[in-house]
Order: C-alpha cells, then sequence, then structure tokens
C-alpha cells in the first residue's frame, strides 16, 4: 500500500476518522456514564403488523452494542478500502451505529418512540430532498444553485396562497412548480444569457424572494388572513398492504402525495442522469461544454431547461411546508432549509442517491435534536442543531474523502470565449 | 495604486448605480401601489387606477425620504434641529453596514466571497457584549478594550475560513454559509448560560453593556448620532490605504485578480487567503461591536439583524471599493431608517427594503440589463461580476 | 467530396482573423494549411465547423452553397474536426463519448450503447487502433484520446476532416503514425485538412498546401517545395535562425540538480531520475514532445511542485523545500510557461506587472508602505531597457501585444541580480521580431555569466540556443548531447529511441 494518492490518503484518513470515533463512542457513551437506566425504544405507530412493540434495554449495553457495530463498520472499511473497492456501505452501517450507540446514552433513562423519529426525519428530510434534487439538476448542467432557498420559499408561499384563494390542496401543488420556476428563471437568465457570477446571483434571488414574500406576507396575508392565508393541508394517504409491514410501513407508506412523488422523483432523476440521452447531455455540459458543443450540442438551452426544471422540483417541495405540512404560511419559514439542501447535495457528491442519503442523515438529525429537546438531553440542543453544517464543512474540506463539482459546474458557456 | 483616494471615484462611474437605483426604486413602488387594497379597489377606473398608485407609491417612498433625512414634522420650537432626527438614525444604522460592507469588499478583492460577515458579526458583537457588561475598566479604555475583543474574535471566526481554504481547498462560501449557522445557534447557546442571563431572568438577552464602554455620542442627548460612524469612516481610509498602498494590499489584490501568476512570483496564497479572510472577519467583528456599543447595548440572538448579507449587497453596489462602499452603505443605512417610519406612518412593509436592495444589486451585476432598459449603448461599464463557480 | 471557401472573412474587434480566404480542397485530397502560431488558421477552421461565425463569405460542399451556422450543421454536411485541444469529456467512457450528440435510445428510453461499440470496434479493427469502447477518456494517453476523436469522426462519415495541429502533442513516432493514417484514409476518398506550422510534415503527407500568414492566403505550393520556400512564405521574410553563437566562456556549476522526481496529485510520477548541471554562461535546453515531464520540471525548480523528491541546488543552497519566494531571492529568474495565466496579472496595471515578485523590498516597499513613485519611475526605466511599447505604465498590461508581455515579463525576471534564468516556451505564439529579441536577450545574459535552462518543444529554437541539449521522454532525460547534434538525430531522442 505505498504510494498512496492524495484522494486515497483522504480516503484512508476518513476510514481511521471513523474507526477513532466509534472507539471514542464506545468509551464515552458506553463505558464511563454510570450504570442503571434503560432505554426504552417503541416500535409502533399505528394499526401495522406488530413484530416488537417495544425493546428495553440498558443504556450502557445498547450504547455499547451500538458502538460494536460501528467499530466492526469501520473495520470492513479499512478491509474494503485494501481492496480497493467501495466503502460506502461499510461507512453507511458505521454512521449508523454512532448515532444509534449516541442516542441510547442521550436518551437513556427515557423512551423514545423509534419508528415515529425515523417517520419525523423522513418527513423533514422532505424538502432537503427535493432542494438537494433541484441543486444536482442545476449543477450537473453547470449552473451553480444557490437559490435553492428562494425556490423553497417561492413554491411555499404560492402553493399557501393559491391553497387558500381556492380552498383546494390540489391547485396549490399545481401552482407551487410554476413559482419555483420564476426565481429560477431569473437564475437561468442572468447566469446564462449575462454570465453574472452564479453565487452572488443566487444569493441575491434568496434576498429578492424574502423581500418580496415578507412584503406580500404582511401587506396581504396578515390583514386578509382568512381568505389569502388559511389553506387545507394534505392528509396521509396509506399505501395498501405496504403501509402495514411493521416498522417500516408507517415511516414509508403512510404519507401525503408530496412524499410519494418525491420517490417518484428521485428514481427518475437518477435513472435520468445516468442512462439516458438527457442526462448523458446534461452530464457533458456540466463538465465540458466545449465538448458538447462541438458535436452539436446547444449547450445554453440544455442548461436553461434544466435550470428551469430545478426551479419547479424546488418550488414542488416548497409546497411541502405549506399544503404538505401545516396549511398556512408563515414568513421566511423555509428557514434557511435551502442551504442545508444545498449541504447535503454537496455532501452527496453532486449524486442524485448522494443527497438523499445526506438530506436524510441531516433530516434525522434535527428530528433527534426535536425529540431531545422535549425529553430532556445531557447536551444543549443548539450544539445538535449544529451538526449538519459542521458535517458540511468536514465533508468540503476534504478530511474525508474527495468532493469534487462538475468540471464546468458555475462557468458560464462563450463560444470561443475563455469556458 | 496610483489614482487619489477621491478621484478614483469618478462621476462616470456613479451613472450605473444611480440608475439602477431608479429602476428598483421604480419596481418597488409598482409593488407597493399594486398590493395596496386602495389601489386594487379602484382597478376598473384606469385613470383613478393610476392616480392611486401613484399616490400610494408617493405617500410611501415621501414617508421613507422623511424617515431617513429629514422630517419636518419633528421640529419643535426652537428645536428646529430635532428635525435631522431620521439622519442621524440613517447614520447610526449606517456604520456597521460600513464596516461589514468593507469586509466584504476587502476580502472580494483578495478573490474571497465573504458570505459569511454574519457569523463574524455575531462573535464580534458577543465579545464586545461580554467584555462590555462583565468587567469594569475606566471609560475609553473600556470601550476600546470591548471593541478589540470584538475585532479579534470576529477575526478568528473568518480567518478560520480562510485557513481552510488555504490548507484544504475547501470553498469559502460553503464553509461560511455554514459557519453563520453554527455562530448562529452558538450564540442562541451562550445567551441561555448564566454569565450571559441578567440575575434573576431567564430571556435570552444579555446584560446591557456598562456606560464606560459604549461609544460616545455626538450631537447632543437629542440625537442617538454616537461616534460609531467616525470609526467606520477611518476604518474605510484605511482599508483604502492598506489595499492600495501597501505590500499586504498588493498582495491580496494580485492573488485576488491571478492566483496561478501570483504563486509564480513568489506570493504566498495561502497566507492571502489565510489574512485576507482573518482581516475581514476583524472587519465584521468589529461592526458588531459598533453596533453593541453604540445602538443596541444589549445582546439578542437577532443582534446581527440582516447586517451580515446588508453587507454583501453594499459591496456589491460599491463594487469592493472602500469609497463605493461607504456611499453605498450611507444610501442602505438611510433606507433601513427610512423604511422603519414608512411602516409606521403608511403600514408599508419594512421588507420592501430587501426587494429594493436585491433589484439594485441584480441590475449593477449586470450593467448590460440597465444599458438595454435605458438604451445606453455608449456607456462605458466595467464587465459584470464574471463568474468562477466552485471550482475557481 | 469538396469542400470550397470564398471570401471567408472574421474579425475580433480590430483584429482580422481571416481576411477573404479563398480555399479549395478536393476529394481525397490531403491539403495542408501552413502558417505561424496566431496566424488565423484554427478561427479559419472553427469557422467551417460552425464554431464560430463569419462576418463574411460562403462555403460551398461538392460545389453548391452550404449554411454552416452550428456544428451539428457542419456533421450533417459531412464535416469532422479533430480539435487541437481534444473535445472530449474526460470521466465519460469512449462509448458515452462517442455516443454524445448521436444518442439512440432503446425502447424503455435508456441509451443504447450496444451499437456504438459495435461501430467502435470495426473502426478500430479497420485501422488498427486499441481502443476499447468501455475505458474511460481520462486514463487514456493522448495519443489514443486523439483517436478516439478520429473514430468518431469516421463513425459519424465525415467526408472532409479537419485535423487542427494534431501532432503538437504527439511523439514523433506517433506522428509517423498519424501521418501513415491520414494517407490510408485519403485513398478511401476522405478529404483531410491538416493545419500545423510544422515543414516537415507537411512535405510528407499533404497533396496541396496553402499558406496563411496574418489571416491572408499568401499562396499556394507543391510539397516539392524546399522548407525554406516554405518557412519564408510562412513567416513572410528569411529567416535567420542562427543567432550568434560565437565562442563564449564557459564557468562553474550555477545549477546542479540530482535525482529528481516530481509526482502530481494523483501520484503518478511525472519526473523520475533526472540529473543534470548548468554552468555559468550555459544555456542547457531541454527538449522534448509536450506533455513529458518539461512543464513541471521547469515549475520544480523555484518550487512551483508539490510533491518533489530529489535535490535542486543552486550554488550551494538547497532549493527543494524552499518557498517559491526564496526560490526566487536565492538568484533565480523564472519565466513561465504561459505568460497570459502564470506570468502576468491582467487587470494589473503595467508598473504593477513589473513589481509582482519583488514588491516587498527596496526600493518599492518601505516596511508595509509602498511607494507608488518609486514604482512608476522604475516601471519607465524598465521598460525603455527592455523596448516595451505602450501609451502609460499605468495601463493595463491587457492593453499590450503578445511580444510586449513578453518583454515585461523578462524586464521583471531580469532586472533584479539572478544567477539562473529559467525560460520555459520563451517564444510561443510571439512574432518573429519578438521572438528574435527574445533570443538575443537569452544570449546576452549567458554572455554575462549566467546560467540559462531553457525548455522549449522547438527543434529550431534549441538548435539555435542551446549549448548543450538533453532530451526529456516519459518524464525522464535519456541523453544530454552537444548543440551539434543534427535535427535528425535530436527527432529520434525525442521519439525515444537512443542509439547504440
Amino acid at each position: 500500500m505505498k504510494n498512496l494518492s492524495a484522494a486515497e490518503l483522504r480516503r484512508r484518513r476518513g476510514v481511521y476518522t471513523m474507526a477513532i470515533l466509534s472507539l471514542l463512542a464506545f468509551i464515552g457513551f458506553g463505558l464511563i456514564p454510570a450504570s442503571g437506566r434503560n432505554v426504552t425504544y417503541g416500535f409502533i405507530l399505528d394499526k401495522e403488523w406488530i413484530l416488537i412493540h417495544q425493546w428495553v434495554i440498558g443504556a450502557k449495553s445498547a450504547s455499547q452494542l451500538f458502538a460494536g457495530i460501528a467499530m466492526l463498520g469501520s473495520i470492513v472499511a479499512y478491509m474494503q478500502f485494501r481492496a480497493r473497492k467501495t466503502i460506502r456501505v461499510a461507512s453507511a452501517i458505521t454512521s449508523a451505529g454512532l448515532l444509534m450507540s449516541f442516542l441510547s446514552w442521550a436518551a437513556a433513562g427515557k423512551f423514545i418512540p423509534f419508528t415515529g423519529l425515523l417517520q419525523g426525519g423522513l418527513l423533514l428530510s422532505v424538502p432537503l430532498i427535493f432542494g438537494s434534487m433541484a441543486g444536482v439538476m442545476s449543477e450537473r448542467s453547470g449552473v451553480v444553485n444557490i437559490a435553492i432557498e428562494g425556490e423553497l420559499l417561492a413554491g411555499a408561499f404560492a402553493s399557501g396562497v393559491i391553497a387558500s384563494l381556492t380552498h383546494s390542496t390540489t391547485w396549490g401543488l399545481l401552482i407551487a412548480p410554476f413559482a419555483g420556476a420564476m426565481i429560477s428563471f431569473l437564475l437561468a437568465l442572468f447566469a446564462i444569457k449575462y454570465s453574472i457570477d452564479q453565487i452572488i446571483l443566487g444569493f441575491v434571488l434568496n434576498v429578492l424572494v424574502y423581500g418580496l414574500t415578507d412584503f406580500l406576507y404582511k401587506r396581504l396575508l396578515i390583514p386578509y388572513q382568512s381568505t389569502w392565508n388559511s389553506g387545507p393541508t394534505l392528509q396521509p394517504l396509506k399505501i395498501p398492504v405496504l403501509w402495514k409491514v411493521p416498522i417500516l410501513g408507517p415511516i414509508f407508506f403512510d404519507q401525503t402525495i408530496i412524499v410519494y412523488i418525491m420517490y417518484l422523483a428521485v428514481i427518475f432523476i437518477h435513472l435520468s442522469l445516468f442512462k439516458t440521452k438527457w442526462g448523458l447531455r446534461t452530464r457533458a455540459v456540466g463538465e465540458h461544454p466545449t465538448a458538447a458543443d462541438s458535436v452539436g450540442i446547444n449547450v445554453n438551452r440544455l442548461r436553461f431547461k434544466n435550470v428551469i426544471i430545478a426551479g419547479m422540483i424546488a418550488g414542488f417541495g416548497g409546497a411541502y411546508f405549506t399544503v404538505g405540512a401545516v396549511g398556512s404560511f408563515g414568513k421566511e419559514m423555509t428557514a434557511g432549509e435551502g442551504f442545508i439542501a444545498l449541504a447535503a447535495m454537496i455532501f452527496g457528491r453532486w449524486s442524485p442517491w448522494g443527497a438523499v442519503g445526506a438530506s436524510l442523515l441531516f433530516g434525522f438529525a434535527d428530528n433527534l435534536q426535536g425529540v431531545l429537546s422535549i425529553t430532556g438531553t445531557p447536551i444543549p440542543s443548539q450544539f445538535m442543531l449544529m451538526a449538519p453544517y459542521i458535517a458540511t464543512i468536514i465533508a468540503v474540506s476534504g478530511f474525508v474523502g474527495r468532493v469534487r463539482a462538475p468540471a464546468a459546474d458555475g462557468a458560464p458557456y462563450k463560444r470561443g470565449g475563455n469556458a | 495604486m496610483r489614482k487619489p483616494l477621491l478621484r478614483s471615484f469618478s462621476l462616470r462611474a456613479l451613472i450605473l448605480p444611480a440608475l439602477a437605483f431608479a429602476l428598483s426604486m421604480f419596481f418597488g413602488g409598482l409593488l407597493i401601489a399594486l398590493s395596496d387594497s386602495n389601489v386594487l379597489h379602484k382597478a376598473s377606473h384606469p385613470i383613478a387606477f393610476i392616480k392611486a398608485a401613484g399616490a400610494s407609491a408617493g405617500n410611501a417612498y415621501l414617508a421613507l425620504f422623511q424617515g431617513a433625512i429629514f422630517d419636518p414634522g419633528l421640529a419643535k420650537p426652537h428645536q428646529w434641529y430635532l428635525a435631522f432626527g431620521p439622519l442621524s438614525e440613517s447614520l447610526v444604522g449606517a456604520a456597521p453596514l460600513i464596516l461589514a460592507g468593507l469586509s466584504v469588499a476587502l476580502a472580494f478583492r483578495a478573490g474571497l466571497f465573504n458570505i459569511g460577515a454574519q457569523g463574524q458579526f455575531i462573535f464580534g458583537a458577543m465579545a464586545a457584549s461580554y467584555v462590555g457588561f462583565h468587567f469594569h475598566m475606566p471609560i475609553g479604555i473600556h470601550l476600546v478594550v470591548a471593541a478589540l475583543a470584538g475585532t479579534l474574535l470576529g477575526s478568528i471566526w473568518g480567518g478560520m475560513v480562510g485557513l481552510l481554504k488555504a490548507r484544504t481547498g475547501a470553498h469559502e462560501v460553503i464553509v461560511t454559509i455554514m459557519l453563520n449557522y453554527i455562530a448562529l445557534y452558538f450564540l442562541q447557546w451562550i445567551l441561555g448560560t448564566t454569565t450571559f442571563l441578567i440575575p434573576g431572568r431567564n430571556d435570552p438577552i444579555a446584560p446591557p453593556v456598562l456606560q464606560s464602554a459604549r461609544l460616545p455620542l455626538l450631537a447632543g442627548s437629542n440625537f442617538r448620532l454616537n461616534a460609531g460612524i467616525l470609526v467606520a469612516f477611518a476604518v474605510a481610509v484605511f482599508v483604502w490605504w492598506l489595499l492600495n498602498r501597501t505590500t499586504i494590499g498588493f498582495k491580496f489584490r494580485a492573488a485576488g485578480a491571478n492566483t496561478f501568476a501570483s504563486k509564480t512570483a513568489g506570493i504566498s496564497v495561502p497566507f492571502v487567503m489565510t489574512s485576507a479572510m482573518a482581516v475581514a472577519g476583524a472587519l465584521a467583528g468589529l461592526a458588531g461591536a459598533v453596533h453593541v456599543l453604540g445602538d443596541n447595548f444589549q445582546l439578542t440572538s437577532g443582534v446581527a439583524g440582516n447586517f451580515g448579507f446588508d453587507a454583501i449587497t453594499v459591496a456589491l453596489l460599491g463594487r469592493a471599493k472602500p469609497l463605493g462602499t461607504v456611499l453605498a452603505s450611507l444610501l442602505f443605512g438611510a433606507l433601513g431608517a427610512g423604511a422603519a417610519a414608512m411602516q409606521a406612518k403608511t403600514n408599508t412593509p419594512i421588507d420592501i427594503v430587501l426587494v429594493i436592495q436585491a433589484l439594485v444589486v441584480l441590475f449593477i451585476a449586470a450593467p448590460d440589463v440597465v444599458k438595454s432598459i435605458f438604451r445606453l449603448k455608449s456607456l462605458k461599464t466595467a464587465g459584470g461580476l464574471v463568474s468562477k463557480g466552485w471550482n475557481g | 467530396m469538396s469542400l470550397e471557401l470564398r471570401g471567408i472573412t472574421k474579425s475580433f474587434g480590430a483584429l482580422v482573423a481571416n481576411d477573404s480566404i479563398d480555399l479549395r480542397v478536393e476529394r481525397g485530397e490531403i491539403h495542408a494549411i501552413l502558417g505561424e502560431n496566431g496566424a488565423g488558421k484554427s478561427t479559419l477552421m472553427n469557422i467551417v465547423y460552425g464554431l464560430l461565425k463569419a462576418d463574411a463569405g460562403e462555403i460551398y460542399v461538392n460545389d453548391t452553397l452550404q449554411e454552416i451556422n452550428e456544428p451539428s450543421d457542419a456533421l450533417a454536411a459531412g464535416i469532422g474536426m479533430v480539435h487541437q485541444h481534444f473535445m472530449l469529456v474526460p470521466v465519460f467512457t469512449v462509448a458515452e463519448n462517442i455516443i454524445l450528440g448521436h444518442e439512440k435510445s432503446k425502447r424503455n428510453g435508456t441509451l443504447d450503447l450496444d451499437q456504438i461499440r459495435a461501430d467502435i470496434k470495426r473502426v478500430s479493427d479497420e485501422f488498427g487502433f486499441e481502443v476499447n469502447p468501455d475505458d474511460l477518456v481520462e486514463n487514456l494517453p493522448v495519443g489514443v484520446q486523439q483517436r478516439v476523436e478520429i473514430i468518431r469522426a469516421l463513425i459519424y462519415d465525415a467526408q472532409v476532416l479537419i485535423l487542427d495541429e494534431p501532432t503538437a502533442v504527439l511523439t514523433p513516432q506517433e506522428t509517423d503514425e498519424l501521418l501513415k493514417i491520414m494517407q490510408k484514409l485519403a485513398d478511401k476518398g476522405t478529404s483531410i485538412i491538416f493545419i500545423t506550422h510544422k515543414l516537415r510534415e507537411v512535405k510528407i503527407v499533404a497533396d496541396k498546401i496553402t499558406i496563411i500568414r496574418r489571416g491572408k492566403v499568401v499562396g499556394t505550393a507543391q510539397p516539392s517545395a524546399s522548407q525554406e520556400e516554405l518557412a519564408s512564405l510562412m513567416v513572410g521574410r528569411h529567416v535567420v535562425l542562427n543567432p550568434d553563437k560565437a565562442a563564449h566562456p564557459i564557468g562553474e556549476v550555477v545549477l546542479s540538480v540530482k535525482d529528481l522526481a516530481i509526482k502530481d496529485h494523483f501520484g503518478r510520477t511525472i519526473v523520475k531520475n533526472v540529473s543534470f548541471d548548468v554552468k555559468a554562461g550555459e544555456v542547457l535546453a531541454i527538449a522534448g514532445v509536450q506533455g513529458n515531464g518539461q512543464s513541471e520540471l521547469a515549475q520544480a525548480m523555484i518550487n512551483l511542485e508539490e510533491f518533489v523528491e530529489g535535490s535542486i541546488k543552486l550554488g550551494d543552497d538547497e532549493i527543494v523545500g524552499k518557498s517559491v519566494k526564496r526560490a526566487l531571492d536565492d538568484g533565480i529568474a523564472f519565466v513561465p510557461e504561459s505568460r497570459e495565466l502564470d506570468g502576468l496579472i491582467s487587470t494589473f496595471s503595467i508598473a504593477e506587472n513589473l513589481i509582482l515578485d519583488r514588491h516587498d523590498g527596496a526600493p518599492y516597499a518601505k516596511g508595509i508602505n509602498l511607494n507608488p513613485k518609486v514604482v512608476k519611475e522604475q516601471a519607465q526605466e524598465d521598460t525603455k531597457l527592455f523596448d516595451v511599447r505602450f501609451q502609460s505604465v499605468d495601463d493595463p498590461i491587457s492593453s499590450l501585444s503578445g511580444g510586449n508581455k513578453q518583454k515585461v515579463v523578462l524586464a521583471r525576471e531580469l532586472s533584479r541580480p539572478v544567477r539562473l534564468i529559467v525560460a520555459s516556451q520563451p517564444t510561443r505564439g510571439l512574432d518573429v521580431g519578438s521572438i528574435e529579441f527574445v533570443h538575443e536577450r537569452i544570449l546576452a545574459e549567458r554572455d554575462m555569466g549566467r546560467a540559462v535552462l531553457l525548455f522549449s518543444t522547438e527543434l529550431d529554437e534549441v538548435l539555435a540556443l542551446a549549448d548543450r541539449v538533453a532530451v526529456m521522454y516519459r518524464g525522464e532525460i535519456l541523453a544530454i548531447v552537444p548543440s551539434t547534434v543534427t535535427p535528425q538525430e535530436l527527432g529520434l531522442l525525442m521519439a525515444g529511441v537512443v542509439h547504440a
């Protein structure tokens, strides 16, 4: 194993980091705490087929058990690394083990509705997944999309208002993508036609949407709340049979239509990106636009199209905040989720499944924080809220593995120019 | 580096920003008028509709102006000068904005996009507040120590970004976005600790800064105008000097314009990244300190307001030049102060300012758009802000 | 298929890149377009291929007028092109690259790569290329990447094939193979437009030669014309490629490189086992085909490379492991390969560019204070000494011509006390007058007793300036020979052939 490349060195460092963290978790959560208290995991939410009602275990033993699983995971990762194979699955096992080890420690003496925790985590990751899909769509074709936040917020606003005015969630859902597309149209226009710095542009568009929605919220939604801002909400739809599968059923198959559309969207985007003509062209213009141009692909038209579609995806995801959850629109209710979605996309290395994985992780961490802050926790909730952001910084600083954007991401394309 | 301070900002250079501003105000006015129910009710009578729309936007902007510069309604017998109260408010708001704007501008010149002014501002405010309420020191010294503490903490928080970029290549935009949230959560946490709670209370507001650490008032007790604005002006001159008259600034600008050529010429790009972000962080930290020591006095979780983000808009509007940034900050400081009055008087939400700001920057960044709207083919402008993306 | 261009004109601002160019290529003909760097050859071909739009002029295919506004029009008309910088997506496989733009889908909407794999195999077999459709392009050597481009053109039935400087990145051997392939294609009826500035290749392969200078067709020639005739047509006047190489004293060893190895970020070895000395008053040229490690070796001389093992000694000072600044301060002048990218800052003024490396020393700075007056005065002086033509030293450097820019780089690097000059492709893209200036300057420095390490891919330049020539091939120095070597011998060495 001599002569490792810089990328391999980073991967090895990642494996070592996982191993050290697992060991620390074993000691910190599994050995040091005073013993005696149990943690109880509940597994039943509804009327699904029952596999197990609940699981009571000593907090220390549980922490040891899960930290042990994490350690096993990191050993497997090391072996995979030595064999020069992918360490993705092993890393996922390690992360899950670490998280559970932490949870068992933090929830000592408490009841944790485990299925509910996962279900809530999935819900919190819905806008993140839509947002990060919008990021993937746009950035894979070479346009940096910081405006995800604005697109989500525009979608939330439009769907909330329209659903309220029409008393119809359907209209709310239908209008949301177009609100997102309006923002991404501006992004596309200024980024592609006028070649403005896409990072600045995305930032400004977010401010614009904040300003517009804040203004209209105070001007119309508060004074005329009953007509403008009291929209209906979607009800969960149980998918026959599937929802009864123990643990998984209530998490994945007792959701609103938005979530089901999300499943389809992710699968569709992944397949399209890697298996179709459109995907091949999209990746080509994101990596080497001049090459794409030279074989007759209209680079800027394709980028324009993709950025608009990205806006529609994020806009639709925005509907989750209003018709998908609380019905009425609240000032700046996306609260930075668009930036976490951006982080999830980067964390997931610009790939759809990676972004989904990161979004789920962030959503779960967020929900865990919420649950623990109710049951009481040994560490301040603010520090748990920071976790996704710290994780992202670690990811982009290349401490654990390589994060590489599409080669032409952010570079406007002009023929014969310096693209 | 050769043009004297004032000449570097010619009148011609003001044409584009002025047009961009006018255009944004027009769109803002349109938004105000078209969301006004009094106007909408007259939709069936075109003439009355246009009249009402004009009145609606006009009244709002009059209130905005009165709230920003001069309001005769505030004058009292023998105290006519009170009518200038709004101007004082504008300057109070502009002081931290200038400093934070300079932070973004300076980083820009070194090729770094500091979206993190918000987080650096928070740490600056936090440190200044702590020194300001916790310690007892003589007048003057207390102020200086509090301000320096804010500057230092901001500098560390910002320098970290540069160091990370220099060592690992982590893109500063992503890192600063993340650090802003981390700073905010840290602030929320620390406000709940006993150190920062007012004894006997448990709402997340820190004790007020002691008198000895407050920035002195400049125009008597009738106005809140404080020495913060003088600090801001002085720092603007300092930044101009640093960028244009020192070897450090030369390195910043060189690395900002072309990293490869700078490296080849022996300029240490990691040094530039780290030190430019440290200086930028220091400026934003000082902005936070000035805000706490001159205006706000008590640290809350919303202490940074929108300063960090407004800072980006003013730096962009001022084309990352110190004087431009100062002028843009004065403008936005006035808009901010005016909008508060506008909301109180005409019930027009203050948030219209965000819309105007976003539009101004959009138009400034894309001079071609403004030129095509006003059909100014001949107007020469420095090229728009051209993108580098994540890999740049 | 025949191709005819009539009156093609294209200008960029004040620069007329193509000035009403006429050209006719017959079926099965290899038509060489010969011209210096910057003569307008690539612009012309980009117009034919639809990547640029001509201001005026017409394109006829088989004597019918053809509108070509987009590359897709050119492709549809049967025109294919192998670009100077390959148009391949590095992270795609060969098959993905070739199908791009011509995608076929299966019933279920997914990409159908089977047909293209078969096509690639068919064409590969026919021409004896060994190309695997499922290899990632970024892992292929440049020679193979070029073949991928040729395969692409053939699969899509190009009747006219444009090759833009195809031999620039090839070894002489690979070049010979390419020339054979071109011959074979022409025999089968493909028309080939061969853009180059290399006389030898033109004489071997071309059926007809058109010479372009400063955007204009200045003449046509038959391959039987002598190299001297072609050269003088190409550059416009008789070229003296033998500057003064009168005997000069050679002194002590100034630079001593021992067992140097350089790796890139991926851990791949770029340079290995490199050892040589350069003495005072001597020019050592490092010759070689582009991409054999010279760029990295040049960069390593002032520590611009990250992963370096071995030793570089300037006098008694070890350079490896020091900062770039220390290397420069120790007395190395560095003329980088790309002056636009590495040598100058385009938005900075001439005066500022002149102090890029020395801004924090006397007389320009005192402490951290820069003295703009001194900077300006010194700039006036330096530019006069190096014959830089400009209006004001406050003008941005981007307003200067290429030759003047290079003079600014030289003025900066040579007006401080140096012991060693490292010059990498110092005349690339310059006009003849500037080339002469640079050459004279380098020899003048040599005569002042400085050591010169010259990196050049141009054989003529190497032979004209060097006292000794080191030939690099695949990251190693194959041999160090005296400058009395013949071009033929040098060519063989550059191809990696060492004779007994």
